[in-house]
């Protein structure tokens, strides 16, 4: 043991930081290879989504102009988005429990790159979730027809979006006690909202009071951006407020997200 | 800061620290120099642990100034980071990977080249016994692994500050033996070491220097032998049948010298004597005198243990039991 060999942190270098978060990304990536059961809401829930909706819903709810299952990819993308999104604080919470956080802050890393590389892991997590549920909407009928820009429009948006959805995650993550309490919560929020949204029916069946919030709201915002991107290609009139929601969440949850990680674990 | 190459490795002043109602430091103060090894010996609840989270920059002092390799660790905490390595009293690793794949990641995450971090990785679990089970998830391992792995895992970086959290609670003897002879080894190597303990063969044994804690103060300090010396020179034991036969047997010692202690849990009385004046014969001579059952009674000399009991007016080991205990049911529930 020599103590020759002090290296100095750059713990204010951008290189420093995407180094530190790709190490927890490996991190993440080798727990769901070790339990791939991490992969169920991702993977086994979409795929049910979307067989039960398009199979069980699809023959008694019409839609003006397009099939049930064309309107209904969208709703299902961005509701399994969302879920993804938001989960990432379940299993923050759960990384918080364990003794490897004293650790992280014992080390010279950056230390957002505990929840950087936590978000980015649920990135891919959430790419993954729309290419099963992409492959499998084909298979009972899907038939997009915006064209592969419009197909990667969608999946950007979709990916910001969620991407953003996880900070707040991040911030629950680490501002509510357990893993428990925030599936709790996810579960109360997060369900009426993509419910009463242009996911699963059109608004405008809604009560006038209910259509009127479910419009303005951004799981409706980005639902009919990403409809219209898969159906016809364009962004549609939503697309715009649909990112600038995503942003607008990113630059509120963002530092409030290593805020809260800050004072939970600096006791 | 301004001054760096004055000020001793590890350096504190004042520190307190309080969780709500508990005052977990009242003021506490440690100087370590460059390649010394200071053991902080104390009960559970002592505060060791929160000045070491202190010091490792985990925990802010409410108040009090600390620095490490004379940086401050309020102001400085990535400089301190870089330059200390930090193995807790609970195991900090990840279940999930492998014993290689910790220590790579954290040697990664000290900013070590891949290459480097994969020939300190190698030489590491090889040096600490743990190559045949390098490629197997840390859940798998034993208590002692776990142990050997973390330790490991501070030393990838070569960091020339360790701080060790309680390395030894929880072990069976033959793994904490390991765990002496490897402390021993880095030191001889030159790395500044602070230790944690309530072992006080442990302190005795590895230590420097002692600073011995109660109720989040030091109330002694010194070297193994300088605290011995401060209870004077060996001690008379009596080991008494029955319990309710201890404050007898104390009261009966006090007329041959001063001041017994008692040990309930022991079933022993001891007090400070000066040998040579035929203290054995009248001590069981007084004893039987007053129909004390005495077990057994002889004089020796003074351990740590004597140290304790005198300086906080209680015997760690009944505490050090009940955590060992503690620590090997979790294990086992981990297991």
């Amino acid at each position: 043991m020599t103590s020759a060999t002090h290296r100095e942190p750059m713990h204010t270098g951008f290189l420093t930081w995407v180094a530190d978060s790709l190490q927890m990304v490996k991190r993440n990536l080798i727990h769901i290879r070790r339990t791939p059961e991490l992969l169920l809401d991702v993977t086994i829930s979409p795929i049910m989504f979307v067989l039960l909706f398009s199979l069980v819903f699809g023959g008694a709810i019409d839609v003006p102009r397009e099939s049930y299952i064309n309107y209904l990819m969208a709703g299902i993308f961005v509701q399994t988005i969302a879920f993804a999104g938001i989960y990432t604080g379940v299993l923050l919470a759960n990384d918080l429990k364990n003794g490897m956080i004293d650790r992280f802050r014992s080390l010279p890393m950056a230390q957002s790159s505990v929840l950087t590389g936590r978000t980015l892991t649920d990135l891919l997590r959430a790419t993954l979730a729309v290419a099963i549920m992409w492959i499998v909407g084909m298979v009972v009928g899907f038939r997009p027809g915006g064209g592969v820009l419009g197909g990667l429009g969608a999946v950007a948006l979709m990916l910001l979006f969620g991407f953003a959805l996880s900070w707040i995650g991040v911030a629950m993550g680490a501002l509510v006690r357990t893993p428990e309490a925030l599936q709790g919560i996810i579960f109360a929020a997060v369900f009426p909202l993509t419910f009463v949204s242009s996911a699963f029916v059109p608004t405008s069946t809604m009560p006038g009071w209910l259509a009127w919030f479910a419009d303005r709201q951004p799981m409706t915002l980005v639902t009919n951006a990403v409809r219209s991107l898969t159906l016809d290609g364009s962004g549609g009139p939503t697309a715009l407020a649909a990112i600038a929601w995503s942003i607008a969440i990113l630059v509120v949850c963002f530092p409030l997200g290593l805020w809260a990680y800050r004072r939970r674990t600096t006791q | 800061m301004t001054d760096r190459d004055a000020l001793p490795m590890i350096h504190a002043r004042g520190l307190e620290k309080h969780f709500g109602e508990t005052h977990a430091l009242r003021g506490v103060d440690f100087d370590v120099e460059e390649g010394r090894i200071l053991a902080v010996l104390g009960p559970n609840g002592a505060g060791k642990t929160t000045a070491v989270r202190i010091l490792c920059t985990l925990t802010m002092a409410d108040a009090g100034e600390a620095s490490v390799a004379g940086f401050d660790v309020r102001h400085h905490p990535d400089r301190v980071r870089a330059r200390i390595g930090l193995t807790g009293q609970f195991a900090a690793l990840d279940e999930l990977l492998t014993g290689r794949e910790n220590v790579e990641m954290i040697a990664r995450l000290y900013h070590l080249p891949a290459a480097t971090a994969r020939r300190r990785a190698d030489e590491l679990l090889e040096r600490f016994d743990l190559q045949d089970a390098a490629n197997r998830p840390v859940k798998t391992y034993s208590g002692g692994m776990r142990r050997r792995l973390d330790l490991a895992g501070s030393l990838v970086a070569e960091p020339p500050i360790l701080f060790l959290d309680e390395p030894t609670t929880g072990l069976d003897p033959r793994s904490r033996l390991g765990m002496w002879q490897l402390i021993s080894e880095l030191v001889a190597g030159g790395t500044t070491l602070l230790l944690t303990t309530q072992y006080l063969e442990e302190a005795d044994r590895l230590a420097d220097e002692i600073a011995v804690m109660d109720h989040g103060l030091v109330i002694a300090r010194g070297t193994a032998d300088e605290l011995k010396a401060r209870i004077g020179g060996e001690r008379l034991v009596v080991t008494v049948d029955r319990t309710d036969q201890l404050d007898l047997a104390s009261r009966t010692l006090t007329t041959i010298a001063g001041d017994p202690q008692i040990d309930a849990g022991a079933r022993q009385v001891s007090v400070a004597v000066t040998t040579g004046d035929g203290i054995l014969t009248r001590a069981i001579r007084e004893l039987d005198a007053a129909g004390v059952a005495v077990d057994d009674v002889g004089v020796r000399r003074p351990t740590l243990d004597d140290v304790f009991l005198i300086l906080t007016g209680q015997h760690p080991d009944a505490e050090m039991q009940a955590e060992g205990d503690a620590v090997r049911q979790r294990d086992e529930v981990i297991a």
